[in-house]
Order: structure tokens, then C-alpha cells, then sequence
């Protein structure tokens, strides 16, 4: 068994993905950016730490899934399953072109480790409680994580979902909510304001933890409270920053859904020590 | 006198028969199990059966996580929900990854009946056909559907299949064999073909009677799969008829009548004739009475067929 990185092995392994993501979003000139440089943290985490995966066999029935219901925030995984060797990098220059598996959302490709499609804010969720009642069904021990968004919490349908994880009792899912605060019309609080969200899913019968997402203790710290509860499905509310690590990008609505300019990625590559 | 079952009666007995036969089938329902008829399924396998409540977008979702792992689910609830209220679930999470999730779906048509045009979807086969990928069956009684049921479980990719609530005559014959994507001619004429899917089978072969006895022959082809379309059997008919007429218990806008025109338009000069629900909604009423009044009774297809016949 390889042993796990430390959590200083993890923020470097963040802060190459967040350079790639850039170049990568640069080069394509269409994508989203501000929420894969959020969610990084928690992404890296996932892949290079928590999930039991194999890139050389990716479709081990026995692997832990995880599916990104806000689709838009593909570019993270992108990075991330490259990096750990389910493609080779140069694919990353083809993403949103014609052709490439690397669709502008997430487009079910497993040989590639992207479980399933996706983009359609709120489907998701139900699509892994399908995947957690088949575990069940087969005694399978594998874990269903997910990936959802605060604007995704406008959704209706993602509660649905909600009620039937909390209902089944999946303790198999385990999920985080990208609590950045921010939609692409600008602000949830002055849209349509999603608050309170932990009281929410207990309402649901979910355990709730709220954390930092952008610290990579407290997102360790947390799965390991997550498979401390065996019968209750997980929601960990992860506080974000849009466009974390680079400061012209930060909490600034705009960058919600537009690609960095060549200057731009100029100042960001040097803010991450490019 | 034929014996009368409702497709969706048939539907519940076939899915016991595949529950038994395949281990990786599961059934969804929505709070409509005692009207799908997945209750048969339901009590025979409870641990394979989820009922998601009155939640058709979670219904599709979860049916959707469920084929990810090999479970082949059926996912069941009635037309109008399957289809419109959980459409846009059913084309991004099951007909674009392209999974084995079998959508059968009850009470399509106007013959749910008493409850009205809120229920009754005569627009569920034309928004199945354009998602690219999905297999769109609508058998004729309940013989056919269950040879449907049986032969969608091993079928690669999404499946629907239009059931109907009203009980209806089991005409098909006895050795009847249905095949995904091949229409079956039921009998043979020479004026006119008169294409139909679904309950409007039936009443397509009683109007060939009608007109028989007015000296008009007519071919009537059971199209039970409007998706993929039997283009050569359409090849054969469009060479042999006078006109093409199809019936459909649907709306003439994008359903059986419309994908059998686009085929034949592009090929033929064979003209083509949709007969099915005008462009309106349905109302409440019993299902024949409904059948009567919206004018898809077999003295009502077989006048259409003369008119279209003698037409220019």
C-alpha cells in the first residue's frame, strides 16, 4: 500500500493543479474558473488522498465513485485525473474543442475516471443514491462521494435527492456543498439566498459538519468524522473562496464563469509561484 | 371475442418474469405503483424494488446511478411525468450517457380517462424520438408488450416504452413475434397502408374490415417501434399503396404520423396522411367515449382513409 501524502505534499499537489487548471482555462478561452480554483482543496483531497481509485483500472467495481453535480467546475477534475495518470496531460490542451472527451461539462467517460455526465445542476445527488442503493444491494463497501453547489441548492430536485439519501439511510454518501456564496448572476444572499443550509439537510435527516474548503486539515479531519457515522448520509458544507489562490480572482462574481486574459494568468502564475 | 387486458396489466406480470429471470433487475416507481402495476414486482422482490415517492426527476436520477453499477432498472411512472416533468433528467442523465435504464411509463394517451388533460400526454413520443439514442416502443395489447418487456431488458442502451391504462383487446396472434425496430404487417392490401402503433393497432385492422366491405383493400402494419423506424418495411409499403395513413392515439404533431412522413417525404412521392389527436388537448371522460368524441374509432379511421383516398 502507497503511503498517504502528507498534508504538506497535498498543498503543493493543489497549488500545481490550480497552475494547471489556469493554463489549461487560458488556453481554451472558455470554461469556468473561479469555482475549480474553490474547490481545489477538497478535489485533491478526494483523488490523492481519500478515495480508494486505480487510474490503471479504473473501472474496479470495487473503486469509491465520485460524481460532480455542478458539471461546470470540470476543469478541477480534468487536472486532477491527469495528474494522477488516467490520461496523459496533453489532452488538457484540448478542452472544450471539438472531439475531445474533455467536454465543456462533464461527459461520462470511466476509462478516463469521469464516472458520469453531468452539468445539469441538481441531478447528481440522485444519481449517486442510485449508485449507493446498488452498493447496498451487492454488499459492496465502497463510498459515493459528490460534489454540489450552494446556486445548485436553488435547485429543486437536489432535494429530492436529499430526502431519499436522508430517508434510506445511505451512510455511503458522502458529500460536500461548495459554499462560495456566489452564482453566476452575482450573489445567492441577494438572488435567492440559500441560508440556512446545514439546518436544512438535518431537517432531512443528514449529518451536517460545516468546514473551511479551502483548509486541507480541516477537509481530512472531516471525512474522517464523515465515515465515523455508518447510517446517516454526510453533507459537509464547505466553506470556499471563488477563484482561491490567486487574489485578482477572489470573490469577484465575474470570474464565476469567465477565463483568465494573458495578463491575467501572467499575475496568477506568479502568485502561485510559477 | 377477444379477451380484454390493459398493456400496462401485461407490463406487470412481465416484470416479475424478467425480476426472476435477470438478478440485475431493479424497479422504480413513484407513489404509482398500484396504477404501473410494478406492485406485481414490488411485493415478489421488495429489495429490488425503490419507491421514490412523488418525485419523478429523483425517480429518473436515481435510475440513472443505479444502471451505472449493471443494474438494469425499470423505471416506472405514468406518461405524462416520465416524459414531461421529468424530461430534461431522462435526456442528461440516462439517453446522453446512453444507459440501459428502460422507461415504462402507463397511462399514456387519452384513454387514461376521467382524469382529464393534466394526465393525458399525446406529446410523449415526439419528445422520446428526438433524444438521440433512445429506442421508443408503443405495443399494440398486451401479448406484444409482453415480448417488449422481455426483449428490452438485454437491449443495450434507453429504452421507452408507451403503456396505456384502459383494458383493450389481446389481438395479435398466438405465434405474433415482435422485434425492436421491425414493424409487422397484420394484413395485406393494395389501396392504402394504414400505419398505426399502440391501442390505434387494433382499431386500424377493425377499420380494414370496414373498408373492406366498401371494396377499398388496405395493408394495416403494426409499428409498434417508432424508434428506430423499419425504413424498409416503409420502402415496401410506399412502392405497393396508393397513400400511407397513419393512426396514433397521440398528437399528429411528432409522433408516429410525423416520423413516418419524414421518412417517406425524403424518399417517395407516396403521400402521407397523420391521423391521431389534433393539435388540442384532451378532457375528462371514459376512455371509449374519449376515443369516440376525438374521433379514433375504427367507422372514424376508416372514413378518414376513404377521404384521403379520394383526395387529390
Amino acid at each position: 500500500m502507497k503511503q498517504k501524502p502528507t498534508v504538506a505534499e497535498l498543498q503543493e499537489i493543489a497549488r500545481q493543479l490550480r497552475i494547471d487548471c489556469l493554463k489549461m482555462l487560458h488556453k481554451a478561452k472558455s470554461g469556468h474558473t473561479g469555482g475549480p480554483l474553490g474547490i481545489m482543496d477538497i478535489i485533491t483531497v478526494l483523488y490523492f488522498h481519500e478515495m480508494n481509485h486505480d487510474p490503471k483500472n479504473p473501472t474496479w467495481e470495487d473503486r469509491d465513485r465520485f460524481i460532480l453535480a455542478n458539471g461546470h467546475c470540470c476543469p478541477a477534475i480534468y487536472v486532477a485525473l491527469s495528474k494522477a495518470g488516467y490520461f496523459p496531460k496533453e489532452e488538457l490542451d484540448h478542452l472544450r474543442q471539438i472531439g475531445s472527451p474533455l467536454q465543456g461539462h462533464p461527459k461520462k467517460k470511466v476509462e478516463w475516471g469521469i464516472e458520469m455526465s453531468t452539468g445539469s445542476l441538481g441531478q447528481g445527488m440522485s444519481i449517486g443514491n442510485g449508485i449507493a442503493l446498488a452498493a447496498r444491494l451487492d454488499k459492496k463497501d465502497y463510498n459515493i462521494y459528490s460534489m454540489h453547489s450552494d446556486g445548485e441548492a436553488q435547485e429543486g430536485m437536489l432535494w429530492e435527492g436529499t430526502m431519499s439519501a436522508g430517508f434510506h439511510k445511505l451512510g455511503h454518501r458522502i458529500c460536500f456543498l461548495d459554499y462560495n456564496g456566489i452564482q453566476i448572476d452575482g450573489f445567492n444572499k441577494d438572488i435567492k439566498d440559500v441560508a440556512p443550509l446545514d439546518e436544512k439537510f438535518k431537517a432531512f435527516h443528514w449529518a451536517v459538519k460545516t468546514i473551511d474548503g479551502n483548509n486541507i486539515p480541516e477537509i481530512l479531519d472531516s471525512l474522517q468524522w464523515a465515515k465515523s457515522i455508518p447510517d446517516q448520509p454526510k453533507m459537509i458544507i464547505a466553506k470556499t473562496i471563488l477563484g482561491k489562490g490567486v487574489s485578482i480572482f477572489e470573490n469577484i462574481p465575474k470570474y464565476h464563469g469567465v477565463t483568465p486574459s494573458d495578463e491575467e494568468l501572467k499575475i496568477a502564475l506568479k502568485e502561485l509561484g510559477e | 371475442m377477444e379477451q380484454k387486458i390493459a398493456t400496462r396489466d401485461a407490463y406487470g406480470e412481465a416484470l416479475v418474469e424478467v425480476g426472476k429471470k435477470y438478478p440485475q433487475v431493479v424497479v422504480l416507481d413513484a407513489d404509482l405503483s398500484c396504477s404501473t402495476k410494478t406492485i406485481n414486482f414490488a411485493k415478489a422482490f421488495p429489495e429490488r424494488f425503490f419507491n421514490m415517492g412523488v418525485a419523478e426527476q429523483d425517480l429518473m436520477g436515481t435510475a440513472a446511478g443505479l444502471a451505472l453499477t449493471g443494474k438494469i432498472p425499470f423505471a416506472s411512472t405514468f406518461a405524462m411525468f416520465a416524459t414531461g416533468r421529468a424530461f430534461e433528467i431522462v435526456r442528461n442523465s440516462i439517453v446522453y450517457p446512453h444507459l440501459p435504464v428502460k422507461i415504462c411509463a402507463t397511462h399514456a394517451g387519452l384513454t387514461v380517462g376521467e382524469d382529464g388533460a393534466s394526465h393525458q400526454t399525446i406529446a410523449d413520443i415526439a419528445i422520446m424520438r428526438v433524444l438521440p439514442g433512445m429506442t421508443v416502443i408503443v405495443p399494440a395489447d398486451a401479448r406484444e408488450t409482453k415480448q417488449v418487456i422481455h426483449q428490452v431488458v438485454s437491449h443495450d442502451g434507453p429504452v421507452y416504452v408507451r403503456l396505456s391504462r384502459a383494458a383493450f383487446p389481446v389481438f395479435l396472434p398466438e405465434d405474433y413475434q415482435f422485434e425492436i425496430g421491425k414493424g409487422k404487417v397484420l394484413r395485406e392490401g393494395k389501396e392504402i397502408a394504414l400505419v398505426a402503433c399502440g391501442l390505434m393497432v387494433y382499431h386500424a385492422v377493425k377499420a380494414a374490415e370496414i373498408l373492406e366491405k366498401q371494396g377499398v383493400s388496405a395493408t394495416v402494419v403494426n409499428m409498434s417501434t417508432v424508434k428506430p423506424l423499419d425504413g424498409d418495411l416503409l420502402d415496401k409499403l410506399a412502392a405497393k399503396s396508393k397513400c400511407i395513413m397513419t393512426i396514433e392515439e397521440h398528437s399528429v404533431l411528432g409522433g408516429l404520423g410525423s416520423a413516418v412522413a419524414e421518412y417517406i417525404s425524403e424518399r417517395h412521392p407516396t403521400r402521407v396522411h397523420r391521423y391521431g389527436v389534433m393539435d388540442e388537448f384532451g378532457q375528462s371522460g371514459p376512455a371509449m367515449e374519449l376515443l369516440k368524441h376525438y374521433r379514433l374509432m375504427p367507422e372514424d379511421i376508416a372514413a378518414e382513409a376513404v377521404k384521403f383516398l379520394q383526395a387529390k
